[in-house]
């Protein structure tokens, strides 16, 4: 299929003037630079919300703040890393790189495309504003469990149509996704060609296909049982709490899925470059990211063994998430044998890929303990869960995220940054996390429950620790704030259009110039 | 202009910010309404305006584009895939509600009511209501909704329902021979076909309503009707409103047919449509069986 674009604009192909620009968009890397811009601000806006954690958390005893606002800071906290930072900044990355990787003038549906991203901002500004209504922002936790979340104020509502907007934009996102893989690839890239982001983004955006509206129906559920009378979580009327769960779970574990896929697109681009190999197993990659989106959807029971199960139930939901650890296992292996003779130079993005691979590993091997049932019923609402999920989910998609920024940043603005300032920024954040999270796992298993903001006097020194890790990383990232600010406005030294050494046999986007223009492959290239 | 075997890219689009600046007015404004504010319903009005709005000029510009030869084959393709991956994220919602309706009829309820063979008996059923058994429809132990007494009236299937049925398998079969013609360029067979199907959707919608009448006036039957009524009516009611959405679909399509918008090779806004309606058609089915007859 061929395809070669015109454009309702023929005479000025350069970007219009101003802020309409941006608003009325429909440029694939304007879009991208929107959801990578509204990222790093709401990455900053939810770490604030976790320094005020980790401020209270540093010492026993009350301090900053009262118990109802700790648990409206964990909550939002939780809300806004998940849905206003990590997922744009994949929607960001994902409408940078697919068009260019795949060969294509632009995503699919360019209109729908600004949507996605515009309702983005409205989402946030409903969620932030429920901190100032009366009685409070949700408190429940991100996962907004009944009966507890139905005692949210009047930011109870509010919080709802939040995810409800939300799940529209990355509805709408995803399809736009999956047509443009689908569609407009250029002559000669078949799937089995598809640089690896591409094929994580487009299992990705199958799941979120699947699970955004049924976390919509389990939040509208809540919502008319506050306030017209349905019964679905109330025992009295024949429904149960627990089904909220299983809703919630069965969008939740795909949903972390959502959040580490693309990340393992973003590892398996940078590791070939600075190793210069081609990706050890490439199509048992796409086979195992597959074989993750489809086991991903039958494990949800994992979060619930506490709460009471059939032991049937207990069983399967252990088994069957525990071979997640395989097609797992298989991806780890893999970047492992690329480098393995590799010629690899440490560049920053290959920093932060290496030490996604480790850390992420450690994260999943704790997620293998807890996917045994009788041993999660100690780890269970404890801070081991809270270690668990920051070594995924900070150390691997944040880490994956950054990783790829420094990738591909020459490649958006035309400039080098400061390699040794990123340098620094590597090693303060991973030294920095390490001390955060890692701690915290000696705490879940010494019984300290989560979501709490007091604690038992034995805890005291390894929370202290852990808030010292915290404050370092949060203000680390001002250098990574910096960096990239820099890189914007034309500073630093021109970027080749290969950008890193052998780069263009790794990726199509490398063989344009750099800054890539505002239009790219507008006849497309042909891909042998 | 010669555009063979381009993709169309437009530019500079308006229409999506204000179909988010509506969005979010619409229910912020609901949501005031439910905290008991009074300038809910206004919000409510404006935002539902602008949405209605916006998707006013933006099929407007599609109409045009596709009207002046600007799509190709391939953007009928994006739209095509764009519009199965739509009907698709609808199926998963549809999905979780009948997921809450199984897992509340067999596993929920037979719980409530100490049936947990192997495991001895559930102490929710022990505690507190150990009296309750497990009879489906029901509204729980508690009695929640319904009349007086907190008794209540089911829907029996084989009334309205049946006709229902009967009615939407007929329109998907009007809506078939509409596209035969259209593929004929047929175009009487093509608006018969299409004015038949928007009227038989219509009249589901009416006889819909004629039961929800009957069921909040005389059963005792209301969406507070414990597990029975939230399920029976968030189900109903949202296939309800896609019904609508469809025959509002179905009848701009017969509106543009009489414009003469389609040919027997471009017609993929009458295409979609038809999609979404058997869509629609299909959720029905599993509705009639699942919630009107079992
Ligand atoms: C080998 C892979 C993994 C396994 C076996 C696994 C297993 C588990 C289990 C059993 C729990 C529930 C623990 C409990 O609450 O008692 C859990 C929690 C969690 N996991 Fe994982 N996990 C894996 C990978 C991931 C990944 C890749 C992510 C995200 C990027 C992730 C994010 C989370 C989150 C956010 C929670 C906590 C949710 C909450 O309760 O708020 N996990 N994991
Ligand atoms: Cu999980």
């Amino acid at each position: 299929m061929s395809v070669s674009a015109i454009h309702d604009d023929h005479h000025d192909h350069g970007p219009a003037k101003g802020l309409m620009r941006w608003v009325t968009t429909t440029n694939h890397k304007d879009i991208g630079t929107l959801y990578m811009v509204t990222s790093l601000i709401m990455f900053m806006v939810g770490g604030a919300m976790a320094l005020v954690i980790r401020a209270e958390l540093f010492e026993p005893g009350m301090q900053f703040v009262d118990p109802m606002f700790f648990n409206s800071m964990t909550t939002l906290h939780a809300l806004i890393m998940v849905f206003g930072a990590v997922m744009p900044a994949f929607a960001g990355l994902a409408n940078w790189m697919i068009p260019m990787m795949i060969g294509s003038p632009d995503m699919a549906l360019p209109r729908l495309n600004n949507w996605s991203f515009w309702l983005l901002p409205f989402a946030a500004l409903m969620l932030v504003s429920t901190l100032f209504m009366e009685g409070g922002a949700a408190a429940a936790g991100w996962t907004l469990y009944p009966p507890l979340v139905l005692q949210t104020g009047a930011a109870f509502p509010f919080t709802i149509f939040t995810i409800h907007i939300l799940g529209v934009s990355s509805i709408l996102a995803a399809i736009n996704i999956i047509v443009t893989i689908l569609n407009m690839r250029a002559p000669g890239m078949t799937l089995m060609k598809m640089p690896l982001f591409v094929w994580t983004w487009l299992i990705t955006a199958f799941l979120l296909i699947a699970i955004m509206p049924v976390f919509a129906g389990a939040v509208t559920m809540l919502l008319t049982d506050k306030f017209f009378g349905t019964s679905f979580f109330n025992a009295a009327g024949g429904g149960d709490p627990v089904l909220y769960q299983h809703l919630f779970w069965f969008f939740g574990h795909p949903e972390v899925y959502v959040l580490i896929l693309p990340s393992f697109g973003i590892v398996s681009q940078i590791i070939p470059t600075f190793s210069r190999k081609p990706l050890f197993g490439y199509s048992s990659m796409v086979y195992a990211t597959a074989s993750i989106g489809f086991l991903s959807f039958i494990v949800w029971a994992h979060h619930q063994y506490t709460v009471g199960m059939p032991i049937e139930g207990e069983l399967y939901f252990t088994y069957a998430t525990m071979l997640i650890a395989v097609p797992t296992g298989v991806k780890v292996f893999n970047w492992i044998s690329t480098m393995w003779k590799g010629a690899i130079t440490f560049e920053s993005p290959m920093l932060w890929a290496i030490a996604f691979v480790v850390l992420f590993t450690l994260g999943g091997f704790t997620g293998l303990m807890m996917s045994i049932s009788p041993a999660d019923l100690q780890y269970h609402d404890t801070y081991f869960i809270v270690a668990h999920f920051h070594y995924v989910l900070v150390s691997g998609a944040v880490f994956a995220i950054i990783g790829g920024v420094y990738y591909w940043l020459p490649k958006w603005t035309g400039r080098m940054y400061d390699e040794r300032l990123a340098q620094l920024h590597f090693w303060l954040t991973t030294l920095s996390v390490n001390l955060c999270f890692f701690p915290q796992h000696f705490l879940g298993l010494a019984g300290m429950p989560r979501r709490i903001p007091d604690y038992a006097l034995q805890f005291a020194e390894f929370n202290a620790w852990s808030s010292v890790g915290a404050f370092i990383f949060g203000f680390s990232q001002l250098i990574f704030c910096y960096i990239v600010f820099r890189c914007m406005s034309g500073h630093g030294e021109h970027a080749s259009g290969e950008v890193w050494e052998g780069a263009s046999e790794h990726g199509l986007e490398f063989t344009l110039p750099s800054p890539a223009p505002y239009h790219t492959w507008e006849t497309p290239p042909n891909v042998h | 202009m010669a555009l063979h075997g381009s993709y169309f890219l437009p530019h500079k689009a308006t229409q999506p910010i204000i179909g988010s600046i509506g969005l979010f007015v619409l229910l912020a404004g609901f949501s005031n309404y439910l905290n008991g504010s009074d300038i809910g319903p206004t919000m409510m009005w404006v935002g539902a305006g602008t949405i209605i709005y916006m998707m006013f000029i933006w099929f407007a510009a599609i109409i045009r584009e596709s009207i002046g030869g600007l799509y190709n084959h391939q953007v009928e393709i994006s739209f095509k895939m764009g519009m199965i991956w739509f009907i698709t994220s609808e199926v998963f919602f549809f999905a979780a509600f009948f997921g809450a309706l199984y897992y509340c009829r067999d596993l929920a309820l037979p719980w409530l009511g100490g049936d947990t063979p192997g495991t001895g008996v559930h102490s929710t059923h022990q505690f507190l209501w150990d009296t309750f058994k497990n009879v489906w429809p029901t509204n729980g132990p508690g009695h929640i909704g319904g009349n007086e007494e907190g008794e209540f009236e089911p829907m029996a299937a084989w009334g309205i329902p049946a006709i229902n049925t009967l009615i939407l398998l007929t329109s998907g079969v009007t809506v078939t021979w509409a596209h035969w013609g259209l593929l004929k360029d047929n175009r009487r067979q093509l608006i018969i076909g299409l004015a038949l199907t928007v009227l038989l959707g219509f009249g589901f919608v009416f006889l819909q309503g004629v039961e929800y009448h009957e069921a909040y006036s005389e059963m005792g039957l209301t969406l507070g009707t414990g597990i029975y009524g939230s399920t029976f009516f968030m189900l109903t009611g949202f296939h309800g409103l896609h019904v609508t959405i469809g025959a509002i679909f179905l009848l701009i399509v017969l509106i543009r047919s009489l414009r003469g918008h389609f040919s027997s090779h471009n017609h993929f806004a009458f295409e979609a449509a038809a999609w979404y309606w058997h869509f629609v058609d299909v959720v029905w089915l599993g509705l009639f069986i699942f919630v009107y007859w079992l």
